[in-house]
């Protein structure tokens, strides 16, 4: 018998169930993807008051690929704005929510949507003691990550999840710049 | 191939002689992470359930078919989808446990307890044996995190399933909520079944 022939009586039940089963996993997919994403954004709606000081309604304001909300204030003028954020993390995909004031100065709040760092070590990164360390940041200069005692425009690395705490640094970072290169060309 | 146990047997077996946690000391990742509230530890729980249940089932009826070299392999692949289902429907329908649950959902494909059980029982016997060996298991394997999350809820929190039950004046034994609190729980516990099932034997012994 030729090679592959003995490869396919050996493996078919192996291909044949993994094709089965990508199938039903799309069509999982596919019925219950629109509800877990409203899910997100009913989570993303009642965060942005925390994420933006004196914000009280929020309207939706995504250019360029980038999603986004404007953040009023009491009379209707701009408090704010929160960006959604997502890039690569240690052990999956990291979904952020940024806010930053007004002129795009200064980090206002940051929120960990979703993450799938290691239990214990990564996923510290939504602690909000850690958290912390980005409010009041400037917004212009990119950040960075120490491991020592965290100077102006540094944020203290995670013991044991330097990777987890350099991703979120970095996916902060490239959004803010990309938000202001936006900001910059609309006005 | 039909001389293992019987369906009553596997059923009762896997509630507490051969418990999964107390007797078996597999799925202790979940156990030791998920059980500093009863709700998550039930949410785990009827997770398991399920994808026990469904490749339990699967693993039976295609057992046939298995090649030896490959069965793992099949087992793995058919726990992966009924875990991404699982955790898929928390994420749509139980957003906050979601949350809250993180990778322990999608970490349930490398629980020892379920795979084990494929191997054991599922791809040696019939669908209808499967079925109850899972669903013994399974409640089981509730009875064990539900037992643990107790003690920690309560002493971690002084309220369980999220209702306060001690009065406010508890302190809150914070270290049972965390880390330490899981296996310190868990090696109390465990000792404790292990007491009542040696005085069980000896108290057996001594009758005549």
């Amino acid at each position: 018998m030729k090679q592959t022939a003995i490869y396919f009586t050996e493996a078919w039940l192996v291909l044949g169930l993994a094709l089965i089963f990508g199938a039903a996993l799309a069509g999982v997919q596919t019925g219950l993807h629109p509800k877990i994403e409203a899910n997100k954004r009913a989570e993303t709606m009642r965060q942005i008051p925390s994420l933006v000081p004196g914000a009280k309604e929020s309207e939706p304001a995504g250019e360029a690929g980038l999603r986004a909300w404007r953040a009023l204030g009491d009379g209707g003028e701009t408090a704010g704005w929160v960006v959604l954020a997502s890039g690569q993390g240690f052990a999956g995909p990291i979904e952020l929510l940024v806010g930053v004031d007004a002129d795009l100065d200064k980090i206002t709040g940051l929120y960990v949507l979703s993450q799938t760092e290691t239990p214990g070590l990564g996923n510290k990164i939504a602690a909000e003691d850690w958290r912390e360390q980005f409010r009041g940041m400037d917004a212009q200069t990119g950040l960075e990550v120490t491991k020592q005692e965290a100077g102006p425009h540094e944020i203290q690395a995670i013991t044991g999840a330097t990777i987890s705490s350099r991703s979120v640094v970095q996916i902060v970072n490239n959004t803010l710049r990309q938000f202001r290169t936006i900001k910059q060309a609309g006005s | 191939m039909s001389d293992g146990p019987t369906p009553l047997e596997r059923f009762i077996n896997g509630i507490l002689p051969e418990n999964p946690v107390y007797r078996q000391l597999l799925g202790l990742c979940p156990t030791l992470a998920v059980t500093n509230s009863m709700k998550a530890a039930l949410t785990m729980s009827g997770a398991v359930l399920f994808v026990l249940f469904c490749a339990n089932v699967l693993v039976s009826l295609i057992r046939s078919l298995l090649k030896p070299h490959l069965r793992i392999l099949v087992f793995t692949l058919t726990i992966a989808t009924f875990v991404t289902i699982a955790d898929k429907f928390i994420a749509a329908f139980m957003w906050p446990m979601s949350k809250e649950l993180g990778p322990y959902i999608p970490l349930i494909i490398v629980n020892c307890a379920i795979i084990s059980r494929c191997e054991i029982c599922a791809s040696k016997q019939n669908t209808r044996t499967a079925a109850m060996d899972a669903v013994g298991q399974a409640l089981g394997f509730t009875l064990a995190l539900a037992s643990i999350a107790t003690v920690r809820e309560i002493l971690g929190n002084g309220s369980w399933l999220g209702f306060s039950v001690l009065p406010d004046a508890w302190p809150n034994w914070v270290l049972m909520v965390l880390p330490p609190g899981a296996f310190l729980t868990l090696g109390f516990l465990m000792a404790a079944v292990n007491w009542l099932t040696m005085s069980q034997k000896t108290k057996s012994a001594n009758e005549p």
